[in-house]
């Protein structure tokens, strides 16, 4: 039925990021923002299921959480000068029911993403606060206990809050670095989805798909910034393979997936985004990343996949990015020109014998060159490293195929 | 506006050059912290400023009980101490964090920022 509890919700959660924003420029406090909004989801519960869901629903809201707010606001006033003193220093911006709305998110997102916050709370807060996740389901994503995740994000408001942390989108000089946070931040979230650091859920598709959304939005935001479309591109291109990474609980590397379970829709939507991108001609990490990845989703079989393209991107975004992750990376696509001898001498250079991925990168080349105890070796290092369970079934089964 | 502590840490022994490594580099570090002083006076967020003694000037005392009981020496024991401080008034923490980073570089230390409470 149109107005029942279950559409109530749905349409709350999708309101949620821009009512809170639109709240928190208003009345420049984040509390006083999330009581207002729970309180208007309260009212939309008892009237909605009634009168039906309002043509406007988030205007609808908007305005009756906004009243909730002054009401208390007066409340406070009564008891509390000082509190009140700190909310009419913010309250300098008119509001506009029909104006500056995705702006507020925008303002929001670099808020939550400040660098004076730590990088564990930005995550939280951006996915509380815009993506409208509750703290347990946080907690749930991050395995921490709820009370700790709780603790992180009152803690982050708190200071927000008495530091000043501002709301407003960084100009000039400032907007590539502030925006740089901001992606991070994104391609986080969607990583833990991804690949789930746990050894719940090994694919978290809430996580990749508020992850998405969140930078559909951004990019609605900041139409001329190519990291912004590079970031989308990337994530379009590792979502649409989604469905096809994971079968009977292993994981399916990218080589042996079955591309007819590939997401053609998405595909087309990054490809577009990469040519987009390299016509703006400004390259960034995010892009070059984004490239890569339409190379692999070009291939019609792995077999046809352009190496030599993929090499020569890793090797572009080894000048932005020297990391030691980048050039494991690259290791694994020069396998496939130059064969894993070379690329193992590579990977051995590397010092990151702590991350599991060197071990599973290291563990293939070995197992390629014949080298069957060593590689048994790196296998049983690899699955020691990580806890996700479809990796672990993966690494497991290769392991257990060496002779 | 908000006021912001701005401590400048250093190490608690100093030499005889203050840790600059040299007289000419205390001097230039003097310098430009004059110089970044009369800027935050111009830009209109100064409010108080100063350079600290060494910790080991420093003494401790206790109040609470019938009689004070004093102590030599700073209140913790640390390898780092406050060697100074800006009290600004900013209109929000991008501003203080970006005057904190000139501070920072002005007098050759790391800076923290911590928003006060009030002030009386």
């Amino acid at each position: 039925m149109p107005g029942g509890t279950a559409a109530v919700e749905r349409v709350f959660r999708e309101e949620y990021g821009r009512l809170i924003a639109s709240l928190v420029r208003r009345f420049g406090d984040i509390d006083i923002a999330e009581e207002a909004a729970g309180e208007a989801l309260v009212a939309a519960l008892e009237k909605w299921p009634e009168s039906g869901v309002p043509p406007n629903p988030g205007g609808w809201l908007t305005i009756t959480a906004g009243n909730r707010a002054i009401d208390r606001i007066r409340r406070e006033k009564q008891r509390d000068a000082k509190h009140q003193a700190a909310f009419m220093h913010y309250d300098d911006t008119p509001h506009e029911p029909t104006g500056p709305v995705e702006d507020d998110r925008l303002r929001l997102l670099f808020t939550c993403c400040h660098p004076a916050l730590a990088p564990e709370a930005r995550i939280a807060l951006t996915l509380r606060l815009l993506g409208g996740l509750t703290v347990p389901e946080i907690a749930q994503a991050f395995l921490v206990p709820e009370t700790t995740m709780a603790q992180r994000i009152t803690r982050a408001k708190k200071k927000i809050a008495a530091a000043k942390v501002p709301y407003r989108v960084p100009e000039g000089a400032d907007l590539p670095e502030r925006l740089g946070g901001v992606l991070a931040v994104l391609f986080l979230v969607f990583n833990e989805g991804y690949l789930a650091t746990g050894d719940g859920d090994p694919v978290r598709a809430e996580l990749t798909g508020e992850a998405v959304r969140l930078t559909r939005v951004l990019r609605r935001l900041l139409p001329e910034e190519p990291e912004v479309a590079g970031l989308l591109g990337l994530l379009l291109l590792i979502e649409a393979r989604r469905e096809a990474r994971v079968r009977n609980g292993q994981l399916v590397p990218l080589g042996e997936q079955d591309r007819v379970g590939w997401h053609r829709g998405l595909i087309a939507e990054g490809h577009d985004l990469v040519r987009e991108c390299l016509a703006i001609n400004r390259p960034g990490r995010y892009q070059i990343l984004a490239a890569i990845n339409a190379v692999h989703t070009d291939a019609p079989n792995a077999s046809d996949t352009d190496w030599s393209q993929v090499v020569a991107l890793y090797d572009q975004l080894t000048r932005l990015d020297p990391s030691p992750i980048v050039a494991l990376n690259r290791a694994v696509a020069v396998a496939e020109l130059d064969g894993p001898k070379v690329a193992l001498t590579l990977i051995d250079r590397l010092p990151l014998t702590g991350y599991h991925a060197w071990h599973v990168a290291r563990a293939d080349m070995l197992r390629r060159l014949g080298r069957t105890a060593e590689a048994k070796d790196s296998y049983d290092a690899a699955i020691a490293a990580t806890q996700n369970s479809a990796e672990r079934a993966y690494l497991s089964r290769k392991r257990g195929e060496l002779v | 506006m908000t006021h912001y502590l701005l401590t400048v840490h250093g190490p608690a022994e100093m030499d005889e050059f203050g840790n600059y490594g040299s007289k000419e580099e205390m001097e230039e570090a003097f310098a430009t912290t004059g110089a970044f002083n009369e800027k935050l006076h111009a830009d209109g967020y100064w409010v108080f400023a100063g350079g600290l003694q060494s910790a080991s000037t420093a003494t401790v005392v206790d109040g609470q009980g019938e009689t004070p009981v004093v102590t030599d020496g700073p209140y913790l024991e640390t390898k780092e101490v406050i060697g100074g401080f800006w009290v600004i008034d900013a209109p929000d923490l991008d501003v203080a964090l970006k005057l904190a980073a000139e501070g920072s570089k002005a007098c050759r230390g790391k800076v923290e920022v911590r928003p006060f409470d009030g002030l009386a």
